[in-house]
């Protein structure tokens, strides 16, 4: 299909606050985005007109913010909420190869609706995984370095060489992926094995360096991953809020054009997908 | 109606990071006796039900689509009947 004719969901509720940064990213690159809020989706509390079908859209995004206050968990409301209708309708979104991204909350969100991990199954009933408060207690929000691992299954990151390294700014206080305790170990080795891993944080040498490089405490670094089928795709950092190479702090240095922000890639990658694929 | 107090702790071996912070700032007041700091949530319900057992599977039902992380949590439920 052409570029043009893709059409992007931004979900939003009460507390997303990334929508726009969202939304212009694919509008920049020439696809057709909307806001959509989830009430629409439901169907209630809205206008005829108003309404949408997950299948009018080729791709969702689910931006970041503190939907619903936070409360209970991170994403735990939002994916609650979307749960209570859609469960079947994103199952079969996700079974058909149509993406969905999620970013900082919206990982979060993924999480608890069980479309991540995705390792046996593509939506878990329950939560597989958990987004944990960071190890330093606090809020921890400043650019962070992310190496590129994917070999190739995650269809958001297809324009990024394995083994390059972005700038993608993080700003989460909940963002420590956690596996059920007496699993983890096996399950972080089967996400590698899987080609589930996408991005790890390091430091400005390239090396896996725990704290400040990881703002989280993430075992094995992870900054996000991706499903078994390669086309959910979560990550704590904001790859939105790099999108021109003026948000980068050492802008005026690089003397690098300004279409070339580290985040960029992730846009372009899912939307080359869509119009191959589709 | 039921009071149901529905108790929300970490499991054996997840990092505290809030209990930790808390228990550095009680030793800094002053507060040396402290030992060890575990935050836990408590969920206070009111519900109709025809019996506690009915309210007890329809809140360990709550426990595990909203109201924990099974991943993390455990959880202790507390039925009065009112």
């Amino acid at each position: 299909m052409k570029l043009e004719d893709v059409k992007v969901a931004v979900l939003r509720i009460e507390g997303t606050n990334c929508e726009q940064e969202s939304y212009d990213a694919f509008k920049r690159l020439g696809a057709y985005p909307e806001f959509v809020h989830l009430k629409q989706l439901l169907g209630i509390d809205c206008n005829k007109d108003e309404k949408r079908d997950v299948f009018g859209f080729q791709c969702l995004m689910i931006p970041g913010g503190f939907s619903a206050g936070d409360y209970i968990r991170g994403g735990a409301i939002f994916a609650a909420r979307i749960k209570s209708k859609l469960q079947k309708s994103l199952e079969s979104f996700v079974k058909q190869e149509y993406p969905i991204l999620g970013v900082c909350n919206g990982f979060q969100v993924l999480i608890e609706l069980g479309l991540l991990p995705g390792i046996d199954t593509v939506m878990s009933d329950v939560p597989q995984a958990c987004l944990n408060i960071n190890d330093s207690d606090r809020f921890e929000c400043r650019p962070t370095l992310l190496k590129h691992e994917n070999n190739g299954k995650c269809i958001f990151t297809s324009k990024i060489p394995n083994g390059d390294v972005r700038l993608i700014p993080s700003a989460h206080a909940e963002g420590k992926l956690l596996f059920p305790l007496e699993r983890q170990e096996k399950i972080l080795d089967e996400l590698e094995k899987n080609d589930q891993v996408v991005f790890r944080y390091v430091d400005p040498d390239g090396n896996y360096a725990g704290y400040p490089w990881n703002p989280n405490g993430s075992p094995g670094n992870i900054a996000g991953i991706c499903n078994d089928l390669g086309n959910v795709f979560g990550l704590m950092p904001h790859p939105e809020r790099t999108f021109y190479r003026h948000q980068h702090p050492d802008w005026t240095q690089s003397g690098l054009d300004d279409n070339v922000g580290d985040g960029r890639e992730v846009f372009e990658s899912v939307l080359d997908y869509i119009c191959k694929r589709f | 109606m039921y009071e149901v107090k529905v108790k929300i702790g970490l499991k054996k071996g997840i990092s505290d990071p809030e209990g930790k912070n808390t228990l550095k700032a009680l030793h800094l007041l002053g507060f040396k006796n402290v030992k060890e700091v575990k935050t836990i949530r408590t969920i206070d319900l009111m519900i109709d039900g025809r019996n506690k057992g009915e309210v007890q599977k329809s809140v360990e039902q709550m426990c595990q689509r909203l109201l924990t992380n099974p991943v993390i949590h455990n959880y202790e439920i507390k039925i009065k009947e009112k």
